[in-house]
């Protein structure tokens, strides 16, 4: 791929898609130019500038959005280059939403592109709240976990802007998914937390003493040896001295086992618990994250989620890696999930209240009514009733203020005493 | 743009931006998890957790006092740490006395099944407690984790005992000396 830039914008084949209804268009979409002019008008993010990254700037610059930001908080490695197509052997070292943000502004005239480099954990709900759209391409968990509950904790029922359509994808070697989350309409990544298979884990006895693969050796040397030799000094994976460390004593294990294949790439796979990214999954999920962008965006045709259909599918998932497939299927949003199943209200006090009172009080409203609850906030167990030592230690709490406990406006969550329920709340202090 | 999204959002972000859009931080969906199991922990009268920092719920000491089997007299200890990937990941659990036990090693990791290879969200830190007190009534030598002391079990089960009870009060066994771990 050259440098050169596109001189055809693309619009004419996007006129194409965005004014003229299909046969499943909503009769409510209003299709036409305007839609053309919203779409250039939205703000964008894209969270990840990795292989789907790459993927999702080049597709959304190239379907007519021109405002997109993207956040990632890594540099560019060699071992990138194979794949994250938006980066070459001279930007090694350098963070990859910004080189990515200045190939495709480069490529692609009128699109802006503004690179935050950090962590998504670095921004806070004013900034999230800026976007229309917010796609996420991550490899991590918790990443996702978090942008998802940042996302759903910001809707406010009073703001139709509050609520921030979440496209997520996903990749792993050649088995892939595209979802749509619209919070607490449909089904969060909370909700489908038990879709993601953990990774495979081989019993800790058969590393200890019985070891048939290569891999086995590896794990022995990671979980076992380095504890038993190196106590106290923290694993870094990304430090090749350890991970030489752990190459060799793998590699004696092996040798001690009759087993073969141990590797010093093979150890930093199993280590860092990498699962080789293929350039072709990355791409079709991608497209599928845009194309669902640009039905969110025009309304040109329904979106995963589609709100007008309370059948409509959710989740699409790729198979690559058993000939060539792909299967789409509706998520059910989980009642008790503890992202969307509640969302934190807001509860009025008396700022002179006692965590005591206050929990009678809870008792006796008419909405909660729940005795011994478990109550906490992000820093603070403010009382538990069980188990017994916690009660002992949370009790004193019981005779403090409020004030003195909780801020205004933070969010505490609420646990009944079976645990089957769980309320959220936000405490506004008022004098009388 | 879809419909529920309407065109009005300049204005009404910037009220919303006025209202507050908070920074302060969010009770997560781990600790709401653990919140929720702990909750329903049964521990009866031969166990109990200690919290070292008790606004730290992801972070606890379970202690166990078996009351029948091989075990029975000793006190053992687990610290219990529990990462955001919860319940994702299964909590990381270790014993803290270096003991004599067959699916335990001396540097205190736990051959369970639940804590790793079959963990699923799903479970509860209640099913792993349950785990645990199994290990002292029912020590396994299929899944050896101190090999010389799933050898003595499988050869000679009064030798193992005798083992037990000498390691268990501070003793050597197999010139490896324990920590006493009896009340
Ligand atoms: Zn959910």
């Amino acid at each position: 791929m050259g440098t050169r830039p596109i001189h055809n914008d693309g619009k004419e084949h996007l006129k194409r898609i965005v004014t003229r209804p299909g046969p499943f268009t909503s009769s409510a979409a209003a299709l036409g130019l305007e839609t053309l002019e919203t779409l250039e008008r939205l703000k964008v993010l894209v969270i990840g500038a990795g292989g789907l990254g790459c993927e999702l700037l080049k597709n959304l610059a190239l379907s007519g959005f021109k405002d997109i930001h993207v956040i990632d908080m890594d540099i560019i490695d060699v071992s990138n280059l194979n794949r994250q197509f938006l980066f070459r052997h001279a930007d090694v070292g350098k963070p990859k939403c910004d080189v990515a943000a200045k190939f495709v502004e480069r490529r692609v005239p009128g699109v802006k592109i503004t690179p935050y480099y950090g962590k998504i954990q670095d921004k806070d709900e004013n900034y999230y709240m800026q976007f229309n759209v917010i796609i996420c391409g991550l490899d991590s968990i918790e990443a996702r976990r978090w942008i998802n509950a940042t996302v759903v904790g910001m809707v406010d029922e009073n703001n139709p802007d509050s609520y921030k359509p979440l496209i997520d994808g996903g990749t792993e070697g050649f088995k892939g998914q595209a979802k749509v989350v619209l919070p607490t309409m449909t089904s969060c990544l909370e909700c489908q937390l038990d879709m993601h298979a953990p990774r495979v884990q081989v019993p800790l006895c058969t590393l200890a003493t019985v070891p048939r693969q290569p891999e086995h050796c590896i794990e022995w040397a990671h979980i076992i040896a380095w504890e038993e030799e190196r106590k106290g000094d923290m694993l870094d994976t990304d430090d090749p001295d350890h991970i030489s460390w752990l190459y060799r004593r793998a590699l004696n294990r092996a040798q001690e086992f009759n087993i073969s294949g141990v590797t010093y790439s093979l150890t930093q796979g199993v280590v860092k618990n990498i699962i080789p990214a293929i350039a072709s999954t990355n791409a079709i999920v991608a497209a599928s994250c845009c194309n669902e962008a640009l039905k969110i965006a025009t309304a040109c045709n329904p979106c995963l989620g589609n709100l007008e259909d309370e059948e409509a599918n959710t989740y699409m998932m790729y198979t690559g890696d058993d000939g060539i497939y792909t299967f789409t299927f509706r998520h059910e949003k989980k009642d008790d999930c503890p992202v969307c199943g509640t969302l934190a209200k807001e509860l009025n006090v008396n700022e002179t209240n006692t965590l005591a009172e206050f929990l009678e009080d809870l008792a006796a409203r008419p909405e909660t009514q729940i005795k011994k609850p478990t109550i906490r906030t992000n820093d603070k167990s403010l009382y538990y009733p069980s188990p017994p030592s916690l009660e002992e230690q949370t009790r004193p709490n019981l005779l403090k203020r409020l004030t003195d406990l909780v801020e205004d406006g933070e969010e505490m969550a609420v646990t009944d005493s079976d645990g089957s329920i769980t309320f959220k709340f936000k405490l506004v202090f008022s004098s009388k | 743009m879809l419909k529920i999204w309407s065109m009005k959002q300049k204005q009404q972000q910037a009220e919303n931006a006025a209202a507050g859009g908070s920074k302060k931080k969010k009770i997560t969906a781990a600790q709401l998890r653990v919140q929720k199991d702990l909750s329903e922990l049964a521990l009866g009268s031969t166990m109990r957790t200690d919290f070292p920092d008790p606004d730290d719920i992801l972070n606890f000491i379970l202690t166990i006092d078996p009351d029948e089997g091989m075990y029975v007299g000793g006190r053992f200890s687990f610290s219990f740490a529990i990462n955001q990937n919860f319940p994702h990941d299964p909590p990381k659990v270790k014993c803290r006395e270096k003991i004599y036990h067959p699916n335990i090693d001396l540097e205190g990791n736990v051959c369970l099944n639940i804590l790793r290879e079959d963990w699923k969200p799903v479970l509860n830190l209640n099913a792993v407690i349950v785990g645990l007190q199994f290990l002292f009534l029912e020590p396994n030598a299929a899944d050896p984790l101190n090999k010389d002391a799933a050898e003595d079990l499988k050869t000679n089960r009064e030798s193992f005992k005798r083992n037990v009870r000498a390691s268990m009060a501070g003793g050597q066994v197999r010139k490896e000396r324990f920590d006493k771990v009896t009340k």
